[in-house]
Formats: structure tokens, C-alpha cells, sequence
């Protein structure tokens, strides 16, 4: 009985659990390179998708915010299902339509320029990536600086998408315009806004 | 400029205290229940679900209690609230051939399809205060008569079988339905969000317009194409269902006004139209809801802006009441230091203004202060 | 997800009917006919009873293209029954009470034989007194109808 899973599995308290993952992402978002721990009582979504990106997605998104999900997301009936119910959120086949894209497997993750990045006039307009990592230690060590971090932080998610220190730069090239990008591992979020500088630490 | 004020707390804390009394009043007469104010102030109620532009009667005739009857506060409230809650969706578009009809009447056309049905109307009453009505007066039961179902159909589309009058309308929605509670208003505006506005703006605002046009203010020459008053179905889409579901039944009141034509050298001249839509029995609302939207189409048939009722930023900036009055009254806020500046700079002025005619001119004498 | 061997286009517009009959009818209404029913099943809150806003929509001219044009409070509730069954509800309003009933009606009637029970008990007698009601409406409203005749002037 698929259906079953598909529907069960929101947060326990909708409010309260939205509540304290919205703290969880602000916190995150203020300051890069920290991590935040997201409620206990979280979702419990189909897989592929994981708890911590589907306590996000259950906290962000709703029926005015078209979703773009990548291809092995996409595949599974049970999760467009799942975040239609818990969220009602479309989903659009266009990365240049969605104001979120969720990402299960960051290395296959199209090039960041393919989504929304806002326009000068509203720089708001862009999409924010939610990106599934498997924990925030064991990939290669980037070091941040910018707005809301004292004088450089560091974090090491695993997996990123290709390349990504490179594009990262050309996102910030396009300030104020930009992806923001919202780093979901077990039970945490870290976030890398668009204002974060990200160097490879190796450097 | 605003300047943070302390102290007052106990002021207001037993101005609330004296509000609540005088909302009650003398408590040997029963208080009034949301029953009887949604079933003996009906159209206070519905006016109240249209401007607030929150579909709920109870809530409706809840607000109409708390604001002691002033109407255009208890739309503040039902404003208020509908910000609390979470958005669900949009439902379907509501289908009004399909209307379960109450009232029906069309100024066009003497006989109709379906024919003139009156309902429950103030036309024809005499206007004269009922002294029965003190009191609480038995009321016979509405008179019944057997009907076969005929079908109702629209005026619009009895002139459309000829070509005379332009179809419903289309526009441009290539962006999405425009939702004025979603989108900051940016002008020129489309009709659709313009008709959003109208269709919550204020009725007294919208009646006055709609009485500018008639008075030669942008004049349309206006028929009562078709007014109709009655329920219709709500669906919509549910997505863990794959299909659409009905939520109930509203009450609306839909005008179709008819209006002179317009015609280019491609196109034969053929009647114009406005539109009204509006929660409940709200008939002069939709009428003028359906004026003004007609005189808002004035660039659409290259008509001249020469009117108020015309001026779409005029008019859809200056409709919406729980805004007007959020900017009027809040002149009663403290502006001590704004105040102070404007002493200050018509002193000083003044002062200047005596320097230059003296000595030639004896000065009058300054106001008491 | 429905096993029967009625065609699902059917299976589907029955449950919208049933559904539809249970949005409009009022919470004691429906409450009397379940009580008659005598089932009292176990069942799990999957969603709500929630309430929140649904945009209306009309048409522009009545049938041209749409626009907004006001929200109206709604509630809504999902539930699950041991069987596994899931039921969902919809209605305008704000009554939690009703939601939850008209779910578990609606998960229970997934149930074909379940199903010949509940349209008996709960379905037909809601629905006839809502045409009733209608049916009245229409006719007080008939009578407001205008029938106008000529007056004839002069002779012959």
C-alpha cells in the first residue's frame, strides 16, 4: 500500500515544526557556514528524498512556489505525490521557472546559470537550490567569507556539485542578481547565500 | 515623523474596557447573536464579505458585532484575519450560467428565456419606514410556484448570436492570472487584476464613479444587460485526488452591463461591455463595479483618459476602504515633532514676511497661540 | 487504489457526487445520519482538520478568462483507517468536526460494500434534503417571476 507512505509523513506539528525549521534555515542563511539543527519530529518522506530536504520543502514551499525536481526525483511517482499533498507546490520542467529546485543528487545537478538568477530590478526573483548532501564534513573543505561570517568559516559537504567553487564565483559575479543555495544533511541545514565568497581551503 | 511614545497604557487599557461596555450597551436587552446578525442584517454581513474580500458569513456577522455596526472596520477585521491563514489554492473559475438563480432581471430585454425573476428585491417597495417592523411581526411564507427548469440563458449570448456585442472577454494571461494580493500593483494594470480590485473596493467609492459616468463624466450609455443574484458551485483541483471536488455553494451577484459601441474600419460596430462580480446580494455594488470597469477600458477602444473614472491609477489606488482609512486616520497618530517643524518654519516665515512690508504696512495681529 | 470492476471514470464521479453532498450538507446534519450508520471505526490524522483560504475565481464577462476575485475560508482533512484506506474531505467553512467526519466517510466508502451502506444511509437523505431545498428556492423564486401581458387598446 504505497499510497500510504506517500501521505503519511508530514512534520507532527505543521506549525511548530515549520516554525523551528524556519528558524533553522534563517540561522543558517545568516550565517554562512554554520549548521543548524532541524526538529527531531521532522518528516518522514519516500525515498529518495530525505527527511532534512523534505522538512525544508515542507516549511518553504506551497502552491505559489513552483518546484523544479532533478531527473531521479522526477522518476518517483511517490514523491511528486507526496510534495503535492504536504506542500501543493507545482513542479515545472523549466529550472528558469522554479523558485525552488530540489536536488537529490548534487554531482548530476544541471550548471547553476540554467536556473533563475532574478533580475536587476528583482534580484529576489531567483531560484533557491535545495541541495541533499550526505553530511557536512567529509567533502572537500571550503572556506567562506562575506556578509555574517566574522572573518572566514569553513565547511566541507559532501556531495557538491562539479566544479562548484568555479560557478560559484560566476554566481557572484552576478550580484546582486544569484542562486541561493540551502545545504540539507541528516537533521541539519547549512546555507551558502548568494553573498558568501567560497574558496577551495586547500588554496 | 513619528517619535516613540511611552505612557498611556491604562488609558487605553480602559478605553478598550469602555469600548466593550458601550458595544454592549444596556444589559437588560439580549445580546445580539451571529445567527441573527447573518439572518436579519444579511446584506451588512455580505457587504462585509465582498470589501473584506473573505467569503464567510459567520466571520462576517462576527465582525459586524465587534465593530459596533461600522462597517468599513469590521472589513478591517475580516482583512485582518484572512491574513492568518494559510493559502489552499485557486479554485476553479466559477461557472454563473450554471447559477442556482434567486433574482434575475435584465432592462434589455422584455421577454427572456427564463424571464424577469425578481427574488427578493427592494425595487418596488415604497420606500416608507414600517412601523410593524418595531416589533416583531409574523411573516407569511414566500409564495411558490411550479416551474419547468428552463435554461437562463445569458443576454450576451442572445446578442452575441447576431455579432452585436463583443465576447466575454480575453486577456493576456501569459504571465498567470494576475492576484493583486500577491503582486505589488503596477500600472497599466490588466483587467483581470483590475477587476479583483474593484470587485473588494468600496461600494460607496465605486457607486459615486459609476454615477460620474453617467453624469457625463466619461459617459458609456449603459444598460442593465443582465443582473443576476444566486448560488454557484465551488471546485477545485485537489492534487492528492487527481480531480476536482466541490466545496459548496457562495452567494454572488454578477452584473453585465451593455454599452455603446465601438467599431474600426476592420470591425463592425458592436455593443461594449463591463463586468461585475461580488460576494452576496450586493447589486449596486456589482452594477457600479461593472460601470467602472467599462470606463477603465477607455485606451482598450481608444477612447480619450478624460475622466476620473477613467484613470485606472486614480481609481484602483483610491477603492480599496480598509487602505483609505489606514492613511486618513492614521493623521490621528501622534506627529508632535512634525507639528513642531511646521511652527517652527511658519514663525520664521512669518517673521521674514514682517521684514520685508514694514515699516511701509502696520502688521495685523498675530493669533493667540 | 479502488478495487472494483466499475469503470474508475465512474468509480470517480461517484465519490465526487459523495463528496460534493458532503461539503454542502451541515456538520449536525451529517453527524445524525453516521450516528444511525452505527460504525465507529479507528482511523489516523494523516493532514488537519485545517483551515485556510481558497481563492475564487470568476470569468471575466462570465465565461471569457479568469480573474480573482475574492478568497473564502475552507477546511480540509485527510485521514487513514486500519485498512488502509484513505479518505480526504474539502469544504468551504471553518467546521474541523465536519472534515474529519466527511474524511472518514469518504476512506470508508472506498470499500465497495461500505460503500452501498453509506450512499443509503448518509448520502441519499443528505442529498434529497439539499434538492428539496433547491427545489424550494426555485419555486419561491418563480413566483417572483414577471409575466407581462399587452393591455389592448381600442376596439377590435
Amino acid at each position: 500500500m504505497e499510497v500510504m507512505n506517500v501521505l503519511g509523513g508530514g512534520f507532527a506539528e505543521p506549525v511548530l515544526g515549520a516554525q523551528v525549521a524556519f528558524r533553522a534555515v534563517m540561522g543558517a542563511m545568516a550565517e554562512p557556514g554554520t549548521i543548524r539543527d532541524l526538529p527531531g519530529d521532522g518528516p518522514t518522506p519516500p525515498t529518495p528524498l530525505s527527511p532534512a530536504m523534505a522538512a525544508v520543502i515542507c516549511t518553504l514551499c506551497d502552491a505559489d512556489t513552483p518546484l523544479w525536481l532533478d531527473p531521479i526525483l522526477v522518476k518517483s511517482d511517490a514523491v511528486s505525490r507526496w510534495i503535492a499533498f504536504w506542500t501543493g507546490a507545482p513542479v515545472t520542467q523549466n529550472p528558469v521557472e522554479a523558485y525552488f529546485a530540489v536536488v537529490s543528487d548534487p554531482q548530476a545537478m544541471p550548471a547553476l546559470e540554467s536556473f533563475a538568477l532574478g533580475s536587476q530590478e528583482f534580484p529576489d526573483r531567483s531560484t533557491t537550490i535545495i541541495l541533499q548532501v550526505a553530511d557536512f564534513h567529509s567533502g572537500p573543505g571550503l572556506s567562506l567569507s562575506g556578509p555574517g561570517i566574522r572573518v572566514r568559516a569553513s565547511i566541507a559537504p559532501a556531495p557538491m556539485p562539479r566544479s562548484f567553487v568555479t560557478q560559484w564565483a560566476a554566481n557572484n559575479a552576478h550580484y546582486p542578481r544569484g542562486i541561493d543555495m540551502i545545504l540539507a544533511g541528516p537533521g541539519a541545514v547549512a546555507a551558502l547565500p548568494r553573498t558568501a565568497k567560497i574558496a577551495n581551503l586547500e588554496d | 515623523m513619528y517619535v516613540a511614545v511611552k505612557g498611556g497604557e491604562a488609558a487605553i487599557d480602559n478605553a478598550h474596557r469602555l469600548l466593550a461596555d458601550r458595544r454592549r450597551g444596556d444589559r437588560a436587552v439580549p445580546a445580539l447573536t451571529l445567527e441573527q446578525i447573518a439572518g436579519q442584517l444579511a446584506l451588512a454581513v455580505d457587504r462585509v464579505m465582498a470589501e473584506g474580500s473573505l467569503y464567510d458569513r459567520e466571520l462576517a456577522a462576527l465582525a459586524v458585532k465587534q465593530s459596533r455596526g461600522d462597517l468599513i472596520e469590521a472589513v478591517f477585521l475580516a482583512r485582518a484575519y484572512r491574513t492568518t491563514l494559510p493559502r489552499f489554492g485557486y479554485s476553479r473559475p466559477l461557472d454563473t450560467a450554471a447559477m442556482l438563480v434567486e433574482r434575475r432581471i435584465s432592462a434589455c430585454y422584455k421577454d427572456l428565456p427564463g424571464g424577469q425573476l425578481l427574488g427578493p428585491t427592494f425595487d418596488y417597495t415604497h420606500r416608507l419606514l414600517d412601523p410593524r417592523l418595531a416589533g416583531d411581526v409574523s411573516i407569511e411564507e414566500p409564495a411558490r410556484r411550479e416551474t419547468s427548469d428552463a435554461s437562463m440563458m445569458r443576454v450576451s449570448e442572445i446578442l452575441a448570436q447576431e455579432g452585436l456585442i463583443e465576447a466575454d472577454g480575453a486577456i493576456d494571461q501569459a504571465r498567470g492570472v494576475g492576484d493583486i494580493t500577491r503582486a505589488p500593483a503596477e500600472f497599466p494594470m490588466n483587467r483581470d487584476s483590475r477587476l479583483q480590485a474593484l470587485s473588494r473596493g468600496d461600494e460607496g467609492f465605486l457607486l459615486a464613479l459609476a454615477y460620474s459616468t453617467q453624469r457625463g463624466y466619461a459617459r458609456s450609455h449603459p444598460f442593465a444587460g443582465e443582473i443576476r443574484i444566486g448560488e454557484v458551485e465551488v471546485e477545485i483541483e485537489v492534487p492528492e485526488l487527481g480531480f476536482s471536488v466541490s466545496l459548496g455553494r457562495i452567494q454572488v451577484t454578477e452584473c453585465q452591463m451593455v454599452n455603446q459601441f465601438a467599431g474600426s474600419a476592420k470591425a463592425p460596430p458592436q455593443f461594449t461591455r463591463g463586468y461585475g462580480l461580488v460576494f452576496g446580494q450586493s447589486e449596486r455594488k456589482a452594477m457600479a463595479m461593472a460601470l467602472v470597469d467599462r470606463a477603465l477600458r477607455a485606451a482598450e477602444f481608444g477612447e480619450d483618459v478624460v475622466a476620473p473614472a477613467q484613470d485606472e491609477e486614480f481609481v484602483i489606488a483610491h477603492c480599496d476602504n480598509v487602505q483609505a482609512t489606514g492613511f486618513v486616520e492614521h493623521l490621528k497618530m501622534p506627529h508632535y515633532v512634525d507639528f513642531q517643524a511646521e511652527l517652527d518654519l511658519v514663525r520664521r516665515m512669518r517673521a521674514e514676511h514682517a521684514g520685508s512690508t514694514a515699516p511701509h504696512e502696520q502688521q495685523p495681529r498675530e493669533a493667540a497661540e | 487504489m479502488i478495487e472494483t470492476n466499475q469503470a474508475p471514470d465512474e468509480n470517480q464521479s461517484i465519490r465526487q457526487r459523495r463528496m460534493a453532498v458532503l461539503a454542502r450538507a451541515d456538520s449536525a446534519a451529517i453527524a445524525r445520519c453516521w450516528t444511525a450508520l452505527g460504525i465507529d471505526p479507528t482511523f489516523t490524522m494523516l493532514r488537519g482538520p485545517e483551515t485556510g483560504l481558497v481563492t475564487l475565481r470568476g470569468r471575466v464577462g462570465g465565461g471569457g478568462s479568469p480573474f480573482n476575485f475574492g478568497e473564502a475560508t475552507v477546511t480540509r482533512a485527510t485521514v487513514r483507517l486500519e485498512s488502509g484506506a484513505i479518505g480526504h474531505s474539502w469544504a468551504l467553512g471553518r467546521d474541523q468536526d465536519k472534515a474529519r467526519l466527511a474524511a472518514i466517510i469518504d476512506a470508508l466508502a472506498q470499500d465497495t460494500e461500505m460503500a452501498g451502506r453509506i450512499d443509503e444511509a448518509v448520502i441519499r437523505p443528505l442529498a434529497s434534503a439539499q434538492d428539496t431545498d433547491d427545489r424550494s428556492r426555485v419555486a419561491e423564486t418563480a413566483a417572483t417571476r414577471v409575466d407581462f401581458f399587452t393591455m389592448v387598446r381600442g376596439e377590435d
